[in-house]
């Protein structure tokens, strides 16, 4: 192409959609525009994924059993419930925070996510403290490797999730997290209401679903 | 013993120089539509082939009038013809499917109900078959027998890993899954040695894990059984001289002239060495490892299709049998030649 | 026309923008400097640890991806030394499991998808007119990850406790009652460092595609190799968790005492096999997709004309990676399920050739109506189209399900595989090296030894592979370490032991060419081939920060407008987007790629490969039960993820503080 040409290109893009080149752009990690948001859907997408694979292990090895499912009967609900309660109000707290991060409200911003965070211990000793109380453990039968596995695996999700909210809340202290850059806490609160979605299905199936079958074992 | 090499010496079918053929060789309604489903799908797949293959080869060589510039046909007209071929694969797939559906159908399931059950269990790296139940109850390994004509169920265990059972000039194969017992089914029309495999991989000696169907005439098939449910005859009273020594007892084939004397050791030395594995009914070896030896002399092979049964190799398996099949379940026994001698002798009775 | 000054909301001018018009222009070689001293990688050991970059990532794959593609090979011309005739005796049965089951895991794991993100990695960035791909260190991860596991794998191998159970590795068998050594658990943890190096792999390509495609590249103008790649992506992230959780079951069951898969206590073998299953058939199409978009977007070059139909030729990639995800139970006829059930499985495995059968007629109407160059790449492309049609007949006649119930687990299914793996993934990877070794390089390939290698290869593989099918339905099991005289099937083993040398000997041939040209080949300049898309429209090798000038696209080839006249825009390649304020690269919407945001990308960093390092370090300790190395290797992880994650103020994760712009940046 001769320069004249390309002259005479140049000014028809600009007249046609150069407008979107000519304005502003944001700089950098800019909340849901960078790239740190996409890959963690992408990364809730995969674990997703795994949750399901193990959730179909348990139904398939469910289907298959004879025996009683659970062995020890039907499983009590009010612990569960009162700690799935729990856990959807620390998604609700999270959620206050990032409000309160996006308002600039940095203390608020602080007591929303320690709160959040104690929330989910709280969730993570009561899950312990069932695991306690059970009568079996992984190695005694199918039920009990499974139970412990399903729950091991979304509790240590949680301990990460923990662990984040910690991160998230030392990076408002130093100042790193703020009204106009705070993506990490956009992605970090995400994956918290990630686990409590995740731990909405792991409840279903291991506590829920048994009632529904009832005595179909 | 006499049926294992009147077998053994017929030619089995014509299919001998490659006895698990199946594309070209099928003796029974459980394997016969697949055979000519094979053929089809065969004829179609290489046509389909062919014809790429020409498209192909004139797409590149075909001549084309010399131009200044590309010229670029026109994209609708390429684009039909690709709508066109999709289409047309498109018809004959679905053909393909149907009729693959149907030869479902027809082998999944016998025809009419099995006029035998017999149980198969895969042993790391043999077959017991087990036949009836309660008092009539026998088994045998790697040699199963059934009548020709009529369907014949089959039920698939497994006693340790995951194996396959195939018998590929009858019926298609299935595996067999510790904890879950399968089924299916095969028919011969003509009498006659089928070989079968294990055709899943299940360790070292998967390569050595075969067996035989034997079909036989209602009334063969009937005699046969009578026979198996028998236990085995007491060997005959011992005299008082040893055998030969060594050399010379193993030399001689076991089925030329007079039984060989028989002395009292070969049956204790059975007890004392084998019983711990394996069942000899008749006797108090109750060994349930190994294949059950009761009628060992009516079988065509030895180690699950590996050795012919002749005397010679039933000692050699014996002794030797890491060497044919290493890591067998069963260990080398070390044998005296009087030992030898003795049990094979008493082996020789197990007819 | 000058831009407009750069805003910035805060009142600290010295603070860098949040917000600011992209500058636009022509760059002159003092640009060019300035963005090479921006992008180029430390030398020696430094850069070597540290670089993101995603070309010479892109290289190491390729590098060690081939290396392993070499050693599975010894592999299999030992086991076929062993097959030539009955009754070998080169090899125990012990060795020979080691050696096909490590054949297939080296093929499958450690060559096959590896070798594709070798080609994405590198050539991504440069089709989709970006700097870098989205996650630069991320990038560096999965490399490493994936070489420590295939060390981890091949150092126990050397040893002896290699897996040795089939790459099936099914249960019972492999569970420790019959597998008591430490095989199988070799295999599980490499296997769960190669998902995690893959699925990583898998989230960069998939946000790079989404957000980094240069202005005006509209999700219809990218090419096949991409859409490939992209769908490969996509399926990995839904399948790699099952085959994951799969081993990580087995090694819980074997060392944990857990009853997954334990008979006696309820558990299930078969739950063994679909996890696998359900992971190992969208992974077969993983890997041969990306490479059928090599040659959708090679052919074209070569024909000289566009691809014939690439909207149904895109189409029919998704349609059939997500068929792939329905027809799993076909490697499990079987097993004794319900004959409804696999008629279901049966019928969607023969309707998924559909797809394939549109791509097929696609290629060979592309070279019907183009002018065929007779170059290697050429020879490599229309031979994977005959072997992809022969391959996927071939798998036609296991999908009839009474019919599969006769040639499963026989050598029919080992010619199938071979067929549609080498003819549809490794003879593209060769044409596709031979097509892009200038750009990669700056030289050309020879030309005649590239033919001669294709002859070699093309009929050494044919008369290796297509005596299996005769072998399958002599009745020849697979994974048998020898086999009777009387079984009738000596000749067709002697006859394939023949071809794979001979195809062996191709590959050598191929190789000695790589290695020649590397220094000795003629100069390439920027588009040897003139090639339609936009890698040729840069430097051969490209600089380090790829685009000079960020182009804006008008078409599916940018540099054939001219020829192909279609319309009357053009992509504008000499001037655009300038982004010279440190590594930038523009981010735009997923579908129409708007632009939307100035991308800082992360420059060089240590944390990938200590990651990678410590994390393969916590599985080692796992594997020799050493609980405290496991223990101190993951809070090592924790350590190297926090360093990686910290918000750094370059990228503009957060707000530079005064502490950051007296250090003069962060």
């Amino acid at each position: 192409m001769n320069d004249t040409a390309a002259l005479n290109v140049a000014d028809d893009a600009a007249a046609r959609d150069d407008s979107a080149l000519d304005r502003p752009l944001p700089v950098g990690s800019a909340g849901k525009l960078s790239s740190g948001w996409f890959g963690l859907i992408a990364l809730i997408v995969t674990e997703a994924a795994l949750f399901g694979y193990l959730l179909f292990a348990y139904f398939y090895l469910y289907a298959q059993n004879r025996a009683a499912w659970p062995p020890d009967g039907l499983p009590d609900l009010r612990i569960p419930v009162i700690n799935t309660a729990l856990l959807l109000g620390s998604s609700v707290l999270a959620w206050l925070a990032e409000r309160a991060v996006k308002g600039g409200r940095r203390t608020a911003a602080l007591v929303w996510t320690g709160t959040a965070f104690i929330v989910g211990t709280l969730f993570a000793l009561i899950q312990l403290g069932e695991w306690h109380k059970k009568t079996y453990d992984l190695t005694s039968h199918v039920y009990g490797s499974l139970y412990f596995t399903i729950t091991g695996f979304h509790l240590a999700h949680v301990l990460v999730g923990l662990a984040i909210l910690l991160l998230l809340m030392a990076w408002i202290a130093f100042g790193y997290i703020e009204q106009r850059r705070h993506a990490a806490f956009t992605i970090g609160v995400m994956y918290w209401h990630f686990v409590d979605a995740v731990w909405l299905a792991v409840f279903t199936s291991l506590y829920l679903t048994p009632y529904l079958f009832g005595g179909l074992s | 013993m006499p049926l294992a090499l009147k077998i053994a010496a017929s030619p089995p079918d014509a299919g001998d120089s490659a006895p698990f053929n199946y594309f070209l060789h099928s003796h029974g309604p459980a394997s016969t539509p697949t055979l000519y489903l094979g053929w089809v799908l065969a004829a179609v797949c290489a046509a389909v082939c062919l014809l790429v293959a020409g498209l192909l080869a004139y797409a590149i060589w075909r001549r084309r009038a010399a131009a200044e510039r590309d010229v670029i046909g026109d994209p609708r007209r390429s684009l039909r013809w690709v709508g066109i071929g999709t289409a047309l694969s498109t018809v004959v797939l679905f053909g393909l499917a149907a009729y693959a559906l149907v030869v479902l159908a027809e082998v999944g399931a016998p025809p009419r109900a099995a006029a035998l059950t017999v149980a198969v269990t895969g042993y790391d790296w043999w077959w017991r078959i087990d036949y009836g139940d309660g008092a009539q109850r026998f088994s045998t390994a790697n040699e199963l027998h059934i009548p020709v004509g009529v369907p014949v169920r089959v039920r698939l265990d497994s006693a340790d890993v995951i194996h396959a059972f195939w018998v590929p000039q009858l019926a298609g194969k299935t595996q067999m899954i510790p904890g879950v017992s399968n089924e299916q089914w095969l028919q011969a029309d003509a009498p006659g040695l089928y070989r079968g495999e294990c055709t899943q991989f299940c360790g070292a000696q998967h390569a050595h894990m075969s067996f035989d169907v034997i079909a036989q005439s209602p009334a063969d098939f009937a005699a046969w059984r009578a026979r198996q449910q028998q236990g085995a005859a007491p060997p005959p009273p011992a005299i008082a001289a040893r055998p030969a020594p060594s050399g010379a007892a193993m030399s001689q084939p076991a089925d030329a002239g007079a039984p060989r004397p028989v002395s009292i050791a070969g049956p204790a030395l059975f007890m004392d060495r084998c019983a711990g594995c394996h069942t000899v009914r008749g006797s108090e070896a109750r060994g349930e490892h190994g294949p059950d030896l009761t009628h060992l002399l009516d079988r065509r092979m030895l180690g699950a299709g590996l050795l012919t049964n002749t005397a010679a190799h039933r000692i050699d398996w014996v002794t030797r049998v890491q060497r044919y099949k290493p890591g067998a379940r069963m260990p080398d026994i070390a044998l005296s030649g009087a030992e030898r001698a003795d049990l094979g002798a008493y082996l020789d009775t197990l007819q | 026309m000058k831009p407009p000054m750069p805003t910035s909301p805060s009142a600290d001018r010295s603070a860098p923008a949040l917000m600011r018009v992209p500058e636009r222009g022509r760059a002159d070689a003092a640009l060019k400097r300035r963005l090479q001293a921006i992008w180029e990688a430390p030398p020696g050991w430094r850069g070597l640890l540290s670089t993101v970059d995603h070309k010479t990532i892109g290289l190491r794959y390729l590098v060690t991806a081939f290396v392993f593609l070499l050693l599975g090979g010894v592999e299999a011309l030992l086991m076929r030394v062993q097959l030539a005739g009955p009754n070998g005796t080169l090899l125990t049965p012990e060795q020979y499991n080691q050696l096909f089951t490590m054949h297939g895991v080296t093929m499958i794991f450690l060559y096959s998808l590896p070798m594709l993100s070798g080609f994405s990695n590198y050539l991504w960035p440069l089709l989709i007119g970006s700097r870098d791909m989205a996650f630069p260190r991320l990038n560096a991860l999965s490399y490493w990850i994936f070489l420590f596991a295939g060390l981890l794998l091949y150092a126990s191998f050397s040893l002896g406790a290699g897996p040795d159970a089939g790459w099936f590795n099914y249960v019972p068998y492999s569970g420790r009652e019959f597998s008591p050594g430490p095989n199988a658990d070799v295999y599980a943890m490499g296997m769960l460092l190669l998902g995690v190096s893959t699925t990583v792999g898998s989230v960069n390509f998939i946000v790079t595609l989404f957000r980094m495609r240069a202005p005006g590249m509209s999700i219809n103008r990218v090419p096949i190799l991409v859409w490939g790649t992209l769908t490969a992506s996509v399926a990995n992230l839904l399948a790699i968790p099952a085959v994951s959780l799969a081993f990580l079951l087995l090694w819980m069951d074997r060392q944990v005492g857990t009853h997954f898969f334990d008979v006696a206590a309820g558990g299930k073998p078969l739950l063994w096999q679909h996890l696998f299953w359900i992971f190992g058939h969208p992974w077969v199409y993983a890997v041969v997709l990306p490479a059928m978009g090599i040659v959708s977007d090679g052919l074209p070059t070569f024909c000289r004309r566009p691809l014939v139909g690439y909207s149904a030729v895109a189409l029919s990639t998704m349609a059939t990676m997500l068929l792939g995800f329905e027809v799993w139970i076909h490697h499990m006829f079987a097993t004794g399920l319900p004959n409804l059930a696999l008629s279901f499985f049966g019928a969607a495995s023969m309707v998924i050739s559909i797809p394939s059968a549109v791509a097929v007629f696609a290629w060979i109407a592309t070279i019907w109506l183009g002018k065929p160059v007779f170059k290697a790449p050429l020879l490599f492309f229309a031979g994977f189209v005959l072997l992809f049609v022969m391959g996927g007949v071939s798998g036609v006649m296991t999908a009839a399900v009474p019919l599969d119930w006769q040639l499963n687990e026989t050598y029919f299914v080992v010619a199938h595989l071979h067929y549609v793996l080498l003819g549809i993934n490794v003879f593209p990877v060769i044409g596709g090296i031979h097509y892009w070794f200038p750009k990669f390089s700056g030289r050309m390939m020879n030309e005649r030894l590239g033919a001669w290698s294709f002859w070699v290869m093309f009929i050494g593989f044919n008369i290796g592979f297509f005596p299996m099918h005769i072998s399958g339905l002599l009745g020849m099991p697979r994974r048998i370490y020898t086999y009777a005289a009387d079984s009738g099937w000596s000749s067709a083993n002697l006859v394939t032991t023949v071809g794979s040398f001979v195809f062996a000997l191709g590959i050598l041939m191929f190789i000695a060419n790589v290695l020649w040209s590397w220094r000795r080949g003629a100069v390439a300049g920027d588009n040897p081939w003139q090639a339609p898309t936009l890698e040729w429209s840069i430097p051969s090798p490209p600089p380090a920060y790829n685009f000079a000038v960020i182009p804006s696209i008008e078409s599916r080839y940018p540099l054939w407008e001219d020829m192909l006249d279609e319309t009357p825009q053009r992509s504008q390649l000499e001037e655009g987007l300038l982004l010279t304020q440190g590594r930038e690269t523009i981010g735009s919407t997923a579908l129409d790629a708007i632009p939307d945001v100035i991308l800082k990308m992360p420059g060089e960093a240590y944390s990938p490969f200590f990651l990678a390092l410590f994390l393969t370090g916590a599985l080692v300790g796992l594997l020799l039960h050493a609980w405290w190395l496991a223990a101190a290797m993951t809070l090592a992880c924790a350590a190297s993820l926090l360093c990686w994650m910290w918000p750094s103020a370059t990228l503009l994760q957060r707000m530079p503080m005064v502490a950051d712009t007296e250090a003069g940046g962060a």
